[in-house]
């Protein structure tokens, strides 16, 4: 065992890091989205621009991320549920083997895979061109907010179900199995049992990843070229083609509420029930 | 006939999801090795290995930022280590108070979006002249892995039998032997996936080298941005499948190095 004064010596050097290269810019971010430079005041004058220039772009972030959030958490449940409960064994193990392949495949890899496949004369139209399924004509570029979206599910809907998946392999099975002997259904097991139990685990894995959607800018710089977009392209273009930190750490305080709500609402939720255990 | 009907049906799904996964995949494949596609052209008209040529050509652009990105994982796994074992060591093994507040700390980069913080890095930096150096781009690489460095190192060293300690201090050896000849190895494995977390990390690292690096460094990621911004899908899809390679290999490989023992014990 090492001595309390040791371990704060060791542990010191990390936190000396986290407090120089993350706390205080965080720290400046805040601050800063309150300083009006060119009027050398303090006040709330960058918060009015970002709203009259970005209401629509803080809009669409809020329901690209609040959309692919809702499809990430219906795919891994769907794909961890079969894991769990399904009855093939050869599709089980080929699932298994199958849904992880996006898992560590960075944003901007991700961005530019898409932006070949889904676009007008990509792979995803033409392969349903020779099925007969679409005629060209009809194909269209899906290089907008479904790209995004669909970019965003495609890659964090694997982090999502490996967290899930995980959490219901963990759980005990006599459970599941005297629903089974009961005849309940596959679809109210999952629902009923499996899925209340790693709620949890679910709401941490979504968290995680809408936080990451939020910050991520690549997808939405390399996907989607027009208007509205999202936040973070915003906050970039202020700071290369202004160099106006003000908007833009107000445009970063608007996300940091955007984050906030949610996991605000998931403490909340996590205190009540933690309370209502003790009690 | 239920059950063919069924084995039908999930074939089905696992086919739509296979094309999902694997559609987007093999078409950056496929772009990688096109000399000429033009519409309406299902396929490349030509294949070839030109634009391969190019990518590594040793004093292009494009080699350069081959190399810088490796430079500076390697130096970001370095800088990590020396920082993560000694604040693993004391996280999974010392006696801190409020231990769990000090494993929090670790994750409030995750809690927040990293944009904003990366802009005013960069803004920091400006003023200390750290803007397009290594050493910048390494500390924010840093930062990025540090919840992961941290708390693998922190769950590989909890995950170390102390009776084997006690053992060896009992015949004798130093604390700095025991942990050199008994902590360290045994807790090694762990220590290795944390530093390939940090490698591929740093590797795949975009927004805050786009914000710290310029205007001198570019790395891999930033190379596949610029070149699909300017239309050059050749050389976006080589870096793409560049970078794609390490990434898939550690996808099968993770579970190699990170034993279940080690996993139970990640952020207790």
């Amino acid at each position: 065992m090492i001595s309390r004064k040791a371990s704060l010596v060791l542990v010191g050097p990390a936190l000396a890091l986290m407090a120089t290269l993350f706390l205080l810019p965080l720290g400046y971010s805040l601050i800063w989205a309150f300083r009006e430079e060119e009027a050398d005041r303090w006040g709330l004058g960058n918060f009015a621009k970002a709203w009259e220039f970005y209401s629509a772009d803080i809009l669409f972030s809020l329901v690209i991320v609040t959309l692919s959030t809702v499809l990430i958490g219906i795919f891994s449940i769907a794909i961890a549920g079969y894991l769990t409960l399904g009855r093939i064994p050869w599709a089980v193990a080929l699932l298994r083997w199958l849904y992880r392949w996006p898992l560590f495949i960075p944003f901007v890899v991700a961005a530019q895979v898409m932006r070949t496949f889904l676009a007008k004369n990509g792979m995803m139209n033409n392969a349903l061109v020779e099925l007969g399924l679409l005629t060209p004509f009809q194909t269209a570029s899906f290089l907008d907010w479904r790209g995004i979206v669909i970019t965003f599910v495609w890659k964090q809907t694997p982090f999502v179900t490996l967290l899930v998946a995980g959490a219901m392999a963990s759980l005990d099975r006599s459970m599941i199995e005297a629903a089974q002997n009961l005849g309940a259904r596959r679809g109210r097991i999952l629902f009923g049992i499996v899925v209340p139990q790693v709620a949890q685990t679910l709401m941490v894995g979504l968290i995680l990843s809408y936080v990451t959607m939020m910050s991520v800018l690549s997808v939405p710089m390399m996907i989607n070229a027009q208007q509205p977009t999202m936040l973070t392209v915003d906050m970039a273009w202020r700071i290369n083609a202004y160099g106006d930190y003000g908007v833009a750490n107000a445009l970063g305080f608007i996300a940091y509420l955007m984050t906030a709500c949610v996991t605000w609402v998931y403490l909340r939720k996590e205190l009540r029930e933690r309370g209502a255990h003790a009690r | 006939m239920t059950s063919l009907l069924r084995s039908g049906l999930v074939g089905l799904a696992l086919a739509l999801l296979a094309s999902a996964i694997f559609g987007p995949i093999s078409n950056i494949l496929l772009w990688a090795f096109t000399e000429q596609w033009y519409f309406p052209a299902k396929l490349p008209q030509a294949f070839g290995f030109s634009f391969w040529e190019r990518v590594f050509r040793p004093q292009g652009n494009a080699f350069a930022s081959l190399l810088n990105s490796v430079v500076i994982a390697m130096m970001t796994v370095a800088v990590s280590l020396a920082i993560a074992i000694p604040a693993g060591l004391a996280l999974g093994r010392g006696r801190l108070p409020l231990r769990v507040l000090f494993l929090l700390v670790f994750l409030l980069p995750q809690a927040f979006p990293s944009l904003a913080v990366h802009m005013n890095i960069a803004r920091i930096f400006y003023t200390l002249g750290l803007n397009g150096t290594f050493l910048g781009v390494v500390l924010v690489h840093a930062l990025q892995g540090m919840v992961f460095s941290v708390w693998i190192a922190a769950a590989a060293f909890a995950a170390v039998d102390p009776q084997l300690e006690e053992a060896a201090s009992n015949m004798g050896a130093t604390p700095f032997t025991v942990f050199r000849t008994v902590t360290l190895p045994l807790a090694l494995p762990g220590v290795m996936a944390s530093a390939i977390f940090v490698f591929l990390i740093s590797l795949d690292e975009f927004t805050g080298t786009y914000f710290v690096g310029v205007p001198d460094i570019t790395t891999m990621p930033l190379l596949l941005f610029t070149a699909a911004m300017e239309g050059n899908y050749q050389i976006a899809s080589i870096t793409a499948l560049l970078l794609l390679v390490p990434s898939i290999g550690f996808m099968l490989v993770i579970e190699r190095f990170l034993k279940a023992d080690v996993l139970a014990k990640v952020g207790h």
